[in-house]
C-alpha cells in the first residue's frame, strides 16, 4: 500500500449537466491514502453526482479522474471497481435472496475446474472478510435475514473484497443503529490504517470529529471550501454550506392570517420494517388560511411521510389527530382527504402526480370528474371550459388541451397539477418539493402562483429540502430531523444557519428509539 | 394519440389480409362467408371486450374461458333440470329468461370474486385468475358430472341461432355490447378512471380515485361478459359442454394485444380489440378455406401475435 498522506486520486475540473440543471461546475477534488475526506453540503449540492462520476456510474461532461497518477475515467462501475475504486451507495445494492457470500462475490464468483461456482472457497473467503469487519454471521445465510446495519457491513465487505484503494461511502449511517455505527467507525479506522482513501458523504457533522481528516464543502455544484477538519468549527461549516449570496427576496406583503385551516396533533408513524421504531414521532403544527407553512428537513427526516400521513396514505400505521377548520377529521384514504378539502402535489411528479399516457386535459380534470357528469356521461364542453380556465389561471404553456402531458416541461406539468387541485376547490394545499427538477425561470413562476393562491385565502404547506425555497415562501417554518420536529420559526426570526442547525442530526445516539 | 395510431395499423393489416384472402380464394369474399366470420368471432368478441377493460386497468384475466363454461352449464342445468331445494322438498323451475339471468349472474359473481381477491389480498391478477380458472373448471365438472347438458329447446336456442333482420343474433349481441363499451370507455367517468388506473395507479390513488372499487368493477364486468359468451356458445350448440371455452382466454388476450392495447395498462381501445378479433377471425377462416393444416394455422397465428406486438413496441419506443 502507498504511504499515508500520498495522493491516490485526483478529480480535475469535473463538470456535469443534467437536463435543466448544472449539477457540477468545474469541481476538483483530491483524496489521500489513509485519509477520510468528508463531503458536506445541502441536498442537491452535487456530492453524490461527484462521487458517482469518480466511481464510473456515469461519465463527466468534461474533466478527468486520475487514479494513482494514471488519467482516464471509467465507463462503468465495474471498471472502476477493478481499478480499486469501490462505492457504497445510499440505497443498498444487494440481492436479498442470495447468501451473504454470494452477494460479496456477485459477478466474481470463484470457479472450480469444472466451471461451476466453488461455494466452499467462496464461503471461506467471505468468512475471512466478515471476520475482519467484526460481523459474526455465517456467509451461507441469506442476506434478507440480516438487519439493515449488518447488510451495510456486507456491502462494505463487498467493496473491500477487491482490495479497494479508494472507498466512497454515501451516508452510510443514515439507516443503522448506534452499535452498528460504532462497528462501522472501527472498520473505517482499520481501513485508514491500511492506507485506504475514504470519501464520506454525510449530514452528521458530529460523527466527523471521530473519523474525519479533511472536509470538502459543496454548494450548488461547486466546491466552496476545503480544509483539514481540525481547522473548522461547526459554525464555519454550516456557514459554508448555506452561505450563498442571499438574493433579495421579494416576498408578498404579509396579510393578516385567517382562521385555522389544518391542525395536526401528535402525529406518529411506525417504521414499516423495524417494530418499535418510528419514522415520525409526535409532530404538532397548525396552518391558517392565507399562510404558507414551510417544512424543512434533510434526506430521511420524514418530510414526505408527514404529508402522506395527513393525506391518508398510512391509515394502519399512523397515530395522532387531524383537525380541519377546527373540526376533528378522520382520514383513511386520499379520497377522504380530498373530500375534506386537502390536495397533495407529490414530490415525484412523473411517478405519482401524473398519468403520463393521458393528455393535459385528462390530467387536469381527473380530480373533479363527478362535477363534469351529465346524465351519466362526461360533459366535454364543461371539461374544456374547466381545463381552459386552469390553463389560463396557471399560465400553462401548451399547444392545446389535447397535448400529451409527457411532452410538457417540468414546470408546466407542475402547473397542470396545481390546476387539477385548484379545480377541487381545496382549503389546504400540500406541496412536496414543488420545484424539484424545474428550471430557474419556471421556479419563479411557481413561487408567484403559490403566493397568489395564498393571497386568495388558501392555506399552503410547502415541504422542501432547499433552504432558499423555504425562506422565500414561508410565513412559518418547522424543521424536521429524523422524524421529530426540532425547531419552529417565524419568518422574521428565521435564517439559514439556525434552520440548518436544527435540521442536522445532533448525535448518532439520538436516533429515534421507542420509549 | 398513440392508441389511434395503433388502431390504424391493425386496420391496415386487416385490409391487407382481406385482399390477400380474396385473391387466393373465390370462396372468401361472399356474403355468406362474411356472416360466417362475424358469427364465429362474436363469442371471442364478448370475452375480448371484458379482457380489454381488464388489461386497460393494468390486469389480466385467465379465467374467462372457465367462467364461460360454468355460466353456460349453470344456465343449461337450471333450465333443463331446475334447482332442487331439499329443505322445502321443492323443485324450482326456470324460464329461458330466468336461465339467462342465472348464467350471466354466475359470470358476474365469479368476476367479482376475481376483483375481490386481486384488490383485497393484493394478489397479482395473473395468479388470482389462474386460481379462478381452476375453481370454475372444477365447479363446471361438479355441476355437469362431466356430461354435456343437451336438449335445451328452441327458446333457449334463439340467442345462438336466431336471425333478426337478416343478422344472426350472436352478431347483434356482440355489436350492441361493442357499441355500449365504446361509449362507456370514451364518454363516461368510469372509462376515464379505467385509463387513469391502468396508466398510473399511484397517481390515480393520490388523485382520490377509489382504485380498488374501480378494479373490482372491471373484473366483475369481465366475468359478466364471459357469462354472455357462455350463453351464446351453449345456445348455439343446444348443449352445455363441460369443457367449453378451453383456451378461449388466450384467444381473447391475443385479440386485445393485436388490437394495440398495451399489456402494461392505460393504453388501448375497444375498437382496436374489435379489429384484433376480426384479424384472428379472418385468419382462421381464410386459412381454413385455403386448406392449410390446423397445425400450421396455430403457428401462423402465433407469428401474427408476435409481429403485432413487435411493431407496436417499435412505434412506442420512438421518441
Amino acid at each position: 500500500m502507498s504511504a499515508h498522506g500520498e495522493i491516490i486520486l485526483e478529480a480535475k475540473g469535473i463538470s456535469k449537466t443534467f437536463p435543466g440543471v448544472k449539477a457540477l461546475d468545474d469541481v476538483s477534488l483530491t483524496l489521500r491514502c489513509g485519509h477520510l475526506t468528508a463531503l458536506l453540503g445541502e441536498n442537491g449540492a452535487g456530492k453524490s453526482t461527484l462521487m458517482s462520476i469518480i466511481a464510473g456510474v456515469f461519465p463527466p461532461d468534461s474533466g478527468e479522474v486520475i487514479l494513482a497518477g494514471t488519467p482516464g475515467s471509467f465507463s462503468n462501475p465495474r471498471e472502476a471497481h477493478e481499478a480499486g475504486i469501490a462505492m457504497i451507495f445510499q440505497e443498498l445494492n444487494l440481492v436479498s435472496n442470495l447468501t451473504v457470500a454470494e452477494n460479496i462475490f456477485l459477478g466474481r464468483e470463484p470457479m472450480n475446474r469444472f466451471g461451476f461456482i466453488d461455494t466452499a472457497t467462496m464461503n471461506r473467503h467471505a468468512a475471512a472478510l466478515l471476520e475482519r469487519l467484526d460481523l459474526a454471521v455465517d456467509p451461507a445465510t441469506s442476506l434478507g435475514s440480516l438487519r439493515v446495519g449488518q447488510q451495510q457491513i456486507v456491502e462494505i465487505a463487498k467493496a473491500i473484497s477487491t482490495d479497494a484503494r479508494v472507498l466512497i461511502m454515501d451516508e452510510p449511517t443514515s439507516a443503522i443503529t448506534e452499535h452498528e455505527i460504532e462497528v462501522l467507525f472501527g472498520i473505517i479506522g482499520n481501513l485508514k490504517r491500511r492506507g485506504v482513501a475514504i470519501a464520506y458523504i454525510t449530514h452528521k457533522l458530529e460523527e466527523l470529529t471521530r473519523i474525519g481528516d479533511d472536509a470538502v464543502v459543496m454548494r450548488d455544484g461547486r466546491i466552496v471550501g476545503a480544509a483539514p477538519l481540525k481547522d473548522l468549527t461547526h459554525s464555519t461549516i454550516v456557514n459554508m454550506m448555506v452561505g450563498r449570496e442571499t438574493k433579495k427576496i421579494s416576498h408578498r406583503a404579509s396579510t393578516a392570517p385567517g382562521s385555522e385551516a389544518l391542525r395536526v396533533e401528535n402525529i406518529s408513524l411506525n417504521h414499516p420494517d423495524r417494530p418499535g421504531d418510528f419514522l415520525l414521532r409526535d409532530i404538532n403544527f397548525d396552518v391558517r388560511r392565507g399562510e404558507v407553512l414551510g417544512i424543512f428537513g434533510l434526506m430521511g427526516a420524514g418530510r414526505t411521510e408527514l404529508l402522506e400521513v395527513i393525506f391518508g396514505l398510512h391509515p394502519a400505521s399512523a397515530t395522532g389527530s387531524i383537525h380541519i377548520d377546527g373540526q376533528p377529521a378522520t382520514i383513511k384514504s386520499p379520497t377522504d382527504a380530498i373530500e375534506l378539502g386537502l390536495a397533495l402535489a407529490p414530490e415525484d411528479r412523473k411517478r405519482e402526480g401524473l398519468v403520463l399516457g393521458m393528455s393535459v386535459a385528462e390530467n387536469a380534470s381527473l380530480a373533479c370528474l363527478p362535477r363534469l357528469e351529465r346524465f351519466g356521461f362526461l360533459n366535454e364542453a364543461a371539461e374544456r371550459q374547466l381545463v381552459g380556465a386552469a390553463i389560463d389561471r396557471f399560465r400553462v404553456k401548451t399547444p392545446s388541451q389535447k397535448q400529451m402531458i409527457r411532452n410538457l416541461s417540468g414546470g408546466n406539468q407542475q402547473k397542470v397539477i396545481l390546476g387539477k387541485w385548484l379545480a377541487t376547490e381545496p382549503a389546504v394545499l400540500l406541496l412536496d418539493e414543488p420545484t424539484r427538477g424545474i428550471d430557474v425561470n419556471a421556479k419563479g413562476e411557481i413561487y408567484t402562483l403559490i403566493e397568489e393562491l395564498v393571497t386568495d385565502g388558501l392555506a399552503v404547506i410547502v415541504v422542501s429540502s432547499e433552504l432558499p425555497e423555504i425562506l422565500t415562501l414561508s410565513d412559518h417554518i418547522i424543521v424536521l430531523c429524523e422524524g421529530r420536529k426540532t425547531a419552529e420559526f417565524d419568518r422574521k426570526n428565521a435564517d439559514e444557519e439556525s434552520i440548518m442547525n436544527a435540521a442536522l442530526p445532533k448525535e448518532a445516539s439520538k436516533m429515534i428509539k421507542a420509549k | 394519440m398513440p392508441p389511434r395510431f395503433a388502431k390504424f395499423q391493425s386496420l391496415i393489416a386487416l385490409v391487407l389480409m382481406v385482399v390477400a384472402m380474396t385473391l387466393l380464394s373465390d370462396k372468401f369474399l361472399t356474403p355468406d362467408n362474411g356472416w360466417n366470420i362475424l358469427r364465429q368471432i362474436s363469442v371471442n368478441l364478448c370475452l375480448s371486450i371484458g379482457m380489454t377493460l381488464i388489461i386497460l386497468s393494468g390486469g389480466i384475466d385467465l379465467s374467462v374461458g372457465a367462467i364461460l363454461a360454468l355460466a353456460g352449464a349453470v344456465a343449461a342445468g337450471v333450465l333443463k333440470n331446475g334447482v332442487a331445494i331439499p329443505m322445502f322438498d321443492a323443485l324450482l323451475q326456470f324460464t329461458v329468461f330466468g336461465a339467462i339471468v342465472c348464467g350471466i349472474g354466475v359470470g358476474l359473481i365469479l368476476g367479482w370474486f376475481n376483483g375481490f381477491v386481486v384488490t383485497r389480498f393484493n394478489i397479482p391478477p395473473f395468479v388470482a385468475t389462474l386460481g379462478m380458472f381452476s375453481i370454475a373448471r372444477g365447479m363446471t365438472m361438479l355441476w355437469t358430472g362431466g356430461f354435456p347438458i343437451t336438449g335445451l329447446g328452441a327458446g333457449f336456442g334463439y340467442p345462438g341461432t336466431g336471425v333478426l333482420l337478416g343478422v344472426p343474433m350472436p352478431v347483434w349481441i356482440s355489436v350492441v355490447l361493442v357499441a355500449a363499451f365504446v361509449i362507456i370507455t370514451r364518454k363516461t367517468r368510469f372509462g376515464r378512471y379505467l385509463y387513469a388506473v391502468g396508466g398510473n395507479e399511484r397517481a390515480a390513488l393520490l388523485t382520490g380515485l377509489r382504485v380498488n372499487h374501480i378494479k373490482t368493477w372491471v373484473y366483475t364486468l369481465g366475468g359478466g361478459l364471459a357469462g354472455v359468451a357462455g350463453l351464446i356458445v351453449t345456445s348455439r350448440l343446444d348443449s352445455a359442454q363441460p369443457n367449453a371455452g378451453l383456451g378461449y382466454e388466450l384467444d381473447s388476450i391475443a385479440a386485445v394485444v393485436i388490437g394495440g392495447t398495451s399489456l402494461s395498462g392505460g393504453r388501448g381501445t375497444v375498437l382496436g380489440t374489435v379489429l384484433g378479433c376480426l384479424i384472428i377471425g379472418v385468419l382462421n377462416n381464410g386459412l381454413f378455406l385455403l386448406n392449410v393444416s390446423p397445425f400450421w394455422q396455430q403457428i401462423i397465428k402465433g407469428f401474427v401475435i408476435l409481429s403485432a406486438v413487435a411493431i407496436d413496441k417499435m412505434n412506442t419506443n420512438k421518441p
